[in-house]
């Protein structure tokens, strides 16, 4: 789950500090020294905020990693920081209890982050263990990750939510809301569509009611909440940008990134932190690839003469080139050799994997034309067992464009994704189908959407109240009709400049505005939904916009000035998302 | 069934002091203690195990006679000795609470018991769950406790800060039902879920999927709770009392990611094969099983296979749990050749698996390019017509197999021939071009009648090649009528 904001921005250093004193407070409930237990997916975030010797300093004497197996730890304290997930908690129980039988005394703790559930702690109890263990809560919302991205970390969030239906973070979400507000001032207006976001504003408005009013300046002019599933289409495009690549290929976790010896052209691979910070990164994170290798160059060349200009000088200027120059060209230098070895390795593993192909059949699915050739070409590339994500992608994208798949293909190609890798994988298609990602298309289905929406209620009544009630969460798309209302697919034949973007389209070669930027664009233009109910209609609805919690005009003034906003995907964002929304931020002066 | 087995009890009992004996709370708690083995001491003759058999003390249809009116007895005896107001969930960690909310919710939660979540289907089994807790409440409703005392709303609302709470006095359906819808209403997951645990605790399933299936938010939550616990047991049970068969199927198909024994999995595949799936993933299923079957079969006669075959290009990995077409692949090159009647053939997994002539060709294909073995490639395309010529045909474009043929670096003379076969004239050229076949070149710029490419063309060949002369021959030709 991520969000995203920027620059100029408020100082989220603050959060991290917050977090920190949380954690150091809580560490300190459980004086003496103790052995402390991380979850493998909270060591990166924990990372960003604290460090071992910090952590020592609070006299944490060995860090583990929660692997779910027995432990070696001659500490008498141990403390656990973990994910409130009942597998988790399970194991802790279990070692409570052998060390139990064992006649063994400790003194455990379990922190929470960032909340606790009741179903982890009556784990502990029907173990029998509540009591020998105490709980705690570090309310570790928020993860600032740059200068304009915030994020929950919490990699359970999508499948929780729109998979099983679980709304045990809408509280969660809301709750942050609520911490970012309070450090930095109430929103002025909070904009938002689909259905969790609705409970997460409500959630966060209930915090809201009962907390004291804050009188500070705010920091965000505005807020727009957005769940993931009003735009699938997006993440499921092969992302073009430098960043997105990046993500695609070697995996951005919590704003860091493991590169390979291929690409360090060493023999070990090193983690690299991806944010502003890297000057080189900052400069083409956002860039379409076409641009990123002439950058590159370039920048090798500046490097150079930089490099070159210690050729007759003399000693003096030698010293302070030394002293002023040099590093910052050495860090420079590493940087960039780094980057160009990533281009490398990407461009290697595109052109192989047909990358352009893939694209292409992206492009025509995206615009809804030869989609029996989009059929051949996923079927070749089923067919021919290269990456299974990459087919899934096609074929999701595929059902979303076309508002289910005709059922002679959806079988046909299930069946041959199933023999080409492997038949378990029944379950993906059943559990995409309950998100509505992968669709049979009901038989004689070209009615238009509406009439068959009504017919659907017809033939289900017979199915039972139940399935329809379950089905109706997974939507339909309606992809096609919003796509020409909001123009999201630029006239094809027209000539598209990478190098001077005209439009958010540029982060998919020009040939697809994320319909979640293009939304947030629109909102943000109209100050509402005003015009747009159609659209929101085909998305299901659930849009709202509140005039939020600081009602003084005076206030609101100031904050329309700020014009930051601040916006929250509910389920997460690509970072291709992230690049179109900087660049709407730029393109219309306004700073998200 | 956990019928009678004293010896639990007591274990339970003893462990469970030793291991509080260090708690601040020394006092409150032999207190408690004492209470909780009063009541178990009541409970005996019916019963067997401490809490669990608290939970069953009440049988469904039979008046809740003496046995729980005195247990209510001691409890509120119990109650009066603690001044916690009987937290179902204590939220507000602090040490100092720990010993009564433990001992006081365990009492009427009942589920201390250690692995009690892995017999749960057993407790559930045990239809007649009404609980005791609920009777229990009622004398105490009278009043005096604010916590107990509070409407579903403010129950909720509790929950959801993390302040003590109790679920207790919640014991008409109505009742529960009401903080149930509340939970939902406001959006929290967590809340939701622990009212779930308590509805779980104090109504019989049947009650509870029957009231689930109207409330879906509720229902939604309740199934992923019970996944998390691993109760898959229950899940199925519900989702059949739901009538949502496939989903149970699946649920059910599912547990065969956890057996890694592959005979134990074949078996449990085969038990799966009569799940009411739908007719598409039945057959699915059907083939999951019958492929693992041959796998196994196939794994063991190779494992020790000696042939020629298996010397030269030792196997890497064992072929057990691959997909349909890896095994195919793997026969392919391995067995290929060998009669339709053995398991391990191609063709035989062909028929099985109802492998599209597409699909079987790139992967004969890849496997046969892969030994280098152009005679198989080469039989692969050959389709006799009625004449008795031999003429090649493919279902996929020859422009693609002449790819998988490249990258198997075939030689250019078998190159060459696929490239001739490429239908479209100007992938053909591009192909050739690529891969060098320069008597396609040369004779595609023949019949375009295009001197000016050929000419560039002669420039990059070598002097004297015979491609290079041959170009020379077709320029002098004086018959050529050249378009330019």
């Amino acid at each position: 789950m991520a969000r995203r904001d920027a620059p100029g921005l408020p100082d989220f250093s603050l959060l991290k500090r917050l977090a920190r004193d949380q954690l150091i407070f809580l560490l300190e409930q459980l004086p003496g020294k103790k052995d402390l237990f991380i979850d493998a997916d909270l060591m990166s975030p924990l990372d960003r905020i604290a460090n071992v010797t910090i952590l020592k300093q609070h006299e944490v004497d060995k860090l583990y990693k929660v692997e779910l197996k027995p432990i070696v730890s001659s500490s008498d304290q141990l403390c656990f920081l973990i994910r409130p997930r009942i597998q988790t908690v399970k194991w802790i129980s279990d070692l409570v209890n052998s060390d139990k039988v064992a006649g063994r005394f400790r003194r455990y703790k379990i922190i929470f982050t960032p909340q606790k559930f009741y179903a982890c702690e009556t784990v502990l109890e029907e173990q029998g263990v509540y009591g020998d263990v105490t709980t705690d809560e570090w309310n570790f919302y928020i993860l600032p990750l740059d200068d304009d991205i915030l994020s929950l970390e919490l990699p359970e969030f999508f499948r929780d939510n729109f998979l099983e239906g679980d709304q045990r973070w809408v509280t969660t979400a809301g709750s942050a809301l609520h911490l970012l507000q309070s450090v930095y001032g109430s929103f002025s207006k909070v904009y938002g569509i689909g259905r969790f976001a609705k409970m997460v504003y409500e959630s966060w408005r209930e915090l809201m009611e009962e907390g004291e009013q804050r009188t500070r300046q705010p920091e965000f002019a505005k807020v727009f909440l957005i769940d993931r599933d009003v735009d699938f289409v997006t993440p499921l495009c092969s992302q073009v940008v430098y960043e997105g690549l990046v993500d695609d290929i070697f995996r951005i976790k919590c704003g860091s990134v493991e590169f390979g010896p291929n690409v360090t052209s060493s023999d070990k691979s090193i983690k690299v932190m991806l944010n502003s910070q890297d000057k080189v990164f900052d400069e083409i994170r956002n860039e379409h690839f076409s641009n990123v290798f002439g950058f590159l160059s370039q920048k090798a060349k500046n490097l150079q003469t930089a490099y070159d200009k210690r050729r007759g000088m003399d000693i003096q200027q030698m010293k302070a080139f030394v002293a002023d120059e040099l590093k910052g060209l050495k860090q420079e230098h590493r940087l960039l050799s780094l980057h160009i070895g990533a281009s490398e390795s990407m461009m290697k593993k595109k052109t192989k994997q047909d990358f352009q192909e893939l694209l292409k059949t992206e492009h025509s699915l995206l615009e809804g034309f030869e989609i029996c050739e989009c059929i051949t070409h996923i079927e070749e590339h089923i067919n021919r067992q290269v990456s299974m994500i990459d087919s899934l992608r096609l074929l999701c994208l595929l059902s979303i464009t076309e508002n289910g798949i005709l059922s002679k293909d959806y079988k046909s190609l299930k069946a041959q994704y199933l023999q080409s890798y492997g038949i378990e994988h029944l379950l993906t298609f059943a559990n995409l189908r309950q998100l509505g990602l992968l669709e049979e298309q009901q038989a004689g289905e070209t009615l238009t959407v509406m009439e068959s929406k009504v017919g659907k209620l017809v033939t289900d009544k017979t199915v039972g109240k139940l399935t329809d009630a379950f089905s109706s969460l997974a939507k339909k798309s309606n992809f096609r009709a919003l796509s020409k209302r909001l123009a999201l697919v630029p006239k094809s034949g027209e000539e598209y400049d990478l190098r001077v973007p005209r439009d958010m389209a540029y982060v998919f070669s020009g040939a697809y505005i994320p319909l979640s930027c293009k939304l947030i664009e629109q909102v943000m233009e109209r100050d509402g939904w005003t015009g747009l109910e159609e659209v929101a209609r085909m998305l299901n609805g659930q849009e709202f916009a509140v005039t939020g919690g600081c009602s003084s005009s005076e206030a609101r003034n100031k904050t329309d000035a700020q014009r930051i906003v601040l916006v929250m995907f509910l389920g997460g964002c690509t970072y291709s998302e992230i690049s179109a929304l900087r660049f709407l931020g730029k393109e219309r002066g306004k700073i998200f | 069934m956990t019928r009678a087995k004293p010896e639990d009890d007591e274990y339970w009992n003893s462990s469970k002091f030793k291991a509080f004996t260090f708690d601040d709370e020394d006092d409150e708690f032999s207190q408690l203690k004492e209470s909780k083995r009063a009541v178990n001491s009541i409970l005996v003759d019916d019963d067997d195990e401490d809490e669990e058999d608290v939970e069953r003390v009440s049988w469904s249809g039979e008046p809740v006679g003496s046995i729980s009116w005195s247990v209510k007895e001691t409890a509120s005896s119990i109650r009066s000795g603690s001044e916690q107001s009987f937290p179902k969930i204590d939220t507000t960690p602090s040490l100092s609470k720990q010993g009564s909310g433990y001992s006081l919710s365990s009492l009427f939660k009942a589920k201390s018991k250690p692995g009690a979540f892995q017999s749960f289907s057993e407790s559930f089994s045990d239809t007649s769950s009404r609980t005791y807790a609920p009777e229990l409440r009622k004398p105490k409703s009278g009043g005096k406790d604010v916590v107990s005392d509070l409407s579903p709303e403010e129950t909720v609302r509790r929950m959801q800060k993390g302040r003590a709470f109790s679920l207790e006095k919640f014991c008409s359906l109505q009742d529960k039902l009401l903080l149930l819808d509340e939970a939902v209403a406001v959006y929290d997951g967590n809340v939701i879920t622990a009212v779930l645990i308590f509805l779980k605790k104090s109504l019989s399933k049947e009650i509870l999927f029957r009231e689930l299936m109207a409330r879906d938010v509720a229902l939604r939550h309740y199934v992923h709770y019970l996944k998390e616990m691993g109760e898959q047991k229950l899940v199925v049970e519900l989702l059949k009392a739901l009538g949502r068969t496939e989903d149970m199927a699946l649920m059910h198909y599912k547990e065969h990611l956890n057996i890694k024994d592959e005979s134990r999995r074949r078996d449990f595949l085969k038990s799966c094969l009569s799940l009411p799936f739908s007719q598409d993933d039945a057959t699915h299923v059907q083939d999951h099983y019958t492929l693992l079957e041959r796998q196994i079969i196939i794994e063991a006669s190779d494992k020790k296979a000696v042939a020629e075959i298996f010397k030269k290009f030792p196997r890497k990995a064992s072929i057990l749990n691959m997909p349909i077409i890896t095994t195919l692949y793997y026969s392919c090159f391995y067995h290929y050749g060998e009669s339709e009647g053995t398991f391990s053939s191609p063709s035989n997994i062909r028929k099985t698996f109802r492998i599209s002539e597409k699909q079987y060709i790139l992967t004969a294909l890849g496997a046969r390019a892969k030994l280098k073995s152009w005679f198989d490639v080469d039989s692969l395309f050959n389709t006799k017509n009625w004449l008795g010529y031999t003429k090649k045909r493919s279902p996929i474009g020859f422009h693609r197999v002449v790819d998988i043929l490249h990258k198997n670096s075939a030689p250019v003379q078998v190159l060459q021939e696929y490239v001739n076969l490429i239908d479209d004239p100007d992938l053909k050229l591009s192909g050739a071009l690529k891969y060098k076949c320069h008597d396609i070149v040369i004779n595609t710029y023949r019949d375009l009648k295009d001197r000016q490419q050929l000419i560039v063309y002669r420039e990059k060949l070598e002097r004297d090649s015979p491609e290079y002369r041959k170009i020379q021959e077709l320029l002098n030709n004086v018959q050529i009528r050249w378009k330019n």
